[in-house]
């Protein structure tokens, strides 16, 4: 008996000298010469985007080595944190990055809320940048905009455009359901597409979810019984997977329509009855996987070359082409400021506002008066390419802005994008 | 040990946790400093206030409740709801002096009720119903837009100036959340060994007996889950202020176990294991993503829990007394040989 109570406290002796070192190491403040530009990451590793946050960090991580982790001739220390898609972790995630790693920008976060959440923490710094992830709600951006923070990325309304006008124009259909996740991210894509469908005359039923929801037995029962003749379905993660396996279950049959992060790598890639019912469906959003670019052809490429084998999709995911999308906004600014980082980073930011590129789906990405993408829209099919389910280009509607071309005033005057205010007014 | 010593060495903890920040400063570069001050001190003391009030109820009465972390949130809705200036604005136009109380307020009515619905219930059942109550508040709040704006919650609670200085530094923050903590655990000290804090022991050592003496055991339990609602209310309404909002994933699931997790780690034998547990948990929680693999830090957080839990149930407080037993028998039997 004795001796194992000591062989115990021998073992919590060394894991506690363990833990002290490691406390030690960390408290040691990094002081160096010519210092690196220190970038941190926040992207959710956990909870339900876990796929899409490694896949941002496989895209960061890929364009970073091709530099040689060197932008602008200066070193680039890449700082990994993880999410769980809650604000609050996100910020807390934030703030360590800041404080304790003393980062000179913030490259992330994922999801709608932890970038509203970000937007308004980034509004309390001095000097330092935050540049969206892969969030996509309008309003991070659209109102009360914070002065250091930049979305290169479009946002989910934005994602949507031209998808409403084909689902009642091409498609003919004129009564959908909507079932989408309860918050500021699908509040955005339902938000964009129903602009759209109710102005050409469509009629909508919503069923609202919230996030982390395992089960829609009752919706989809709903949903079967309604008179709707196409399903928009803008879910994504977890909840896409688990909503689409219990639909297919169910028998469901209906023609079905995508949000942006639903008709995507991360869900195709996904074993299940949901891939049998996915095939046809139309989708909008700022990528595809088969998109006639050499520069898309070749970003995927390198891509499948870096990540097939260490669990990396076939294709590229929408949220890490996000973030490589943000990364280039960022070395664009760094390259027009050699990197110099001074004056509180006012340069910095000038030079990120001003930048101009195209991105890994060859769309031009500039920034408007928010600091926020206007860039290219895909329209999307899902087909069986290769022996797999894969998103097809069909349609690309060019240089979106943030208010889908409906004058800014006219826009701000719909409202926020929120459960209440779905954005459906007929013409 | 006996009460003395427990004084004298909880002061010593609270003049650590005082001076903390100067050392901080003393060792660190100054936003490090603060970042400790803040963010592993501040925010470690503010969820070891919630984790508290269950090592309360646990060591004192037995009880193992789940919902603490459920009434915390509460007292951080009701401010968030009552508050002028929170987004978006839900009642609003209050000021912190009336929604803080408020929220106080709400806290333990909170607990009362909670206490009063699991009165009957014991062990695991307890922790089962506190769970379900947990679960039901979560969700509520969750899927209700009109009132707790859903799955985004209520953002842009800032805290109120004391003496004219921001809750947002980092000092003020840090001493309120210090002064708090001195209060509410020499409160529980004192308490414990007041006329209802030893019935509350009686119960739970033997309820029939206390029940055989004139006690009503139903009560006392009510009252005591009422206790614990006030200082989880008070952790609640901190740790609202510190993440400048307050949304349904601060009460979920995840949110709940890891208050008990902090308890647990840090011992349930004596209320300075709540705060202990906590500040490990916090750095942990914090820093494991740096030690090990970003991918799979969550693995190591378990482990070091595991571990703790496995070398000494009665978690890291307990260790000492394990350490006394281990050496004491030892000393004895190197002085009887030769």
């Amino acid at each position: 008996m004795k001796t194992k109570i000591t062989r115990r406290t021998a073992i919590l002796g060394a894991s506690a000298t363990a833990v002290a070192a490691g406390t030690f190491k960390l408290a040691a403040p990094a002081i160096a010469q010519n210092a690196p530009i220190k970038l941190g990451g926040v992207a959710t590793l956990e909870g339900p985007f876990a796929t899409g946050g490694q896949d941002g960090y496989r895209c960061v991580t890929m364009e970073l080595e091709r530099r040689n982790w060197t932008i602008a001739g200066r070193r680039v220390e890449f700082i990994r944190e993880s999410s769980n898609a809650q604000a609050d972790v996100a910020l807390a995630r934030a703030r360590k990055l800041i404080e304790q790693d003393n980062v000179d920008m913030i490259l992330g976060p994922l999801s709608g809320a932890e970038g509203i959440a970000l937007r308004d923490y980034s509004r309390t710094l001095t000097g330092k940048s935050i540049i969206n992830g892969s969030s996509g709600a309008a309003d991070t951006t659209l109102r009360n905009p914070s002065p250091n923070f930049f979305r290169f990325n479009t946002d989910g309304t934005q994602w949507m455009a031209g998808l409403g006008n084909h689902v009642r124009r091409v498609m003919n259909i004129q009564d959908v359901a909507i079932v989408a996740g309860d918050y500021a991210f699908p509040y955005a894509q339902v938000f964009g597409f129903n602009i759209e469908f109710c102005r050409a005359g469509g009629r909508v039923q919503h069923y609202w979810a919230p996030l982390g929801t395992t089960d829609f037995g009752a919706q989809i029962a709903q949903i079967n019984r309604s008179n709707a003749r196409a399903l928009v379905v803008v879910h994504g993660g977890t909840d896409g997977l688990a909503f689409m396996t219990q639909y297919a279950q169910a028998g469901g049959q209906l023609p079905l329509i995508g949000g942006s992060i639903m008709a995507d790598a991360t869900m195709l890639s996904s074993r299940g009855p949901h891939r049998r019912l996915m095939v046809g469906m139309i989708s909008g959003g700022p990528i595809a996987d088969i998109n006639d670019d050499p520069m898309w052809r070749d970003y995927v490429a390198r891509y499948r070359a870096r990540w097939l084998n260490e669990g990396g999709f076939q294709s590229p995911s929408i949220h890490g082409v996000n973030y490589a999308t943000n990364l280039q906004g960022i070395i664009a600014g760094l390259e027009a400021v050699s990197g110099d980082l001074s004056g509180n980073q006012a340069a910095f930011q000038r030079a990120m506002s001003a930048a101009k590129f195209k991105n890994p789906m060859g769309a031009d990405v500039s920034l408007d008066h928010n600091r926020q993408a206007v860039s290219d829209i895909f329209l999307n099919r899902i087909e069986e390419r290769d022996g797999r389910a894969q998103t097809v280009a069909f349609e690309r509607a060019r240089q979106i802005n943030q208010t889908l071309g409906v004058p800014e005033a006219q826009f701000m005057a719909l409202g926020a994008p929120s459960r209440d205010n779905p954005g459906c007014v007929a013409a | 040990m006996t009460p003395a010593r427990t004084t004298v060495i909880s002061l010593i903890g609270l003049a650590v946790l005082v001076v903390a920040p100067l050392v901080l400063l003393a060792i660190l570069p100054q936003n490090q400093a603060q970042f400790w001050t803040s963010n592993i001190l501040g925010r470690g003391l503010v969820f070891g206030l919630i984790a508290l009030s269950l090592t309360f109820l646990a060591t004192y009465g037995g009880f193992i409740s789940l919902a603490q972390m459920t009434v915390a949130g509460v007292a951080g809705y009701t401010v968030a709801v009552l508050t002028q200036g929170a987004v978006p604005t839900i009642v609003g136009g209050l000021p912190y002096a009336l929604t803080i109380p408020a929220g106080l307020f709400a806290s333990v009515l909170a607990g009362l009720l909670i206490g009063a619905i699991s009165v009957k219930t014991r062990d695991i059942y307890l922790l089962m119903i506190t769970l379900a109550l947990a679960m039901g508040v979560f969700r509520f709040v969750e899927t209700n837009i009109a009132w707790f704006n859903g799955y985004e919650g209520i953002r842009n609670v800032v805290g109120p100036d004391i003496f004219g200085l921001s809750f947002r530094s980092t000092y003020v923050f840090y001493y309120s959340v210090v002064a708090s903590c001195a209060v509410l655990y020499f409160g529980i000290l004192y308490l414990v060994r007041s006329p209802f804090g030893l019935v509350l022991q009686g119960i739970r050592d033997n309820p029939r007996r206390v029940s055989a003496l004139g006690y009503n055991v139903g009560q006392h339990r009510i009252a005591a889950f009422g206790v614990a609602g006030f200082i989880a209310g008070c952790g609640g309404v901190l740790a609202t202020i510190y993440n400048i909002g307050i949304s349904p994933g601060s009460i979920g699931l995840g949110a709940s176990v890891n208050i008990l997790i902090i308890s647990v780690i840090g011992g349930l034998g004596h209320p300075i294991g709540a705060f202990v547990g906590s500040i490990i948990f916090t750095v942990f929680d914090t820093f494991a993503a740096t030690i090990y693999d970003r991918e799979r830090f969550n693995t190591l957080i378990g482990l070091v829990f595991l571990i703790i839990v496995l070398v000494s149930p009665d978690g890291v407080v307990g260790l000492k007394g394990r350490l006394m037993a281990l050496l004491k028998p030892k000393q004895a039997k190197e002085a009887k040989s030769p």
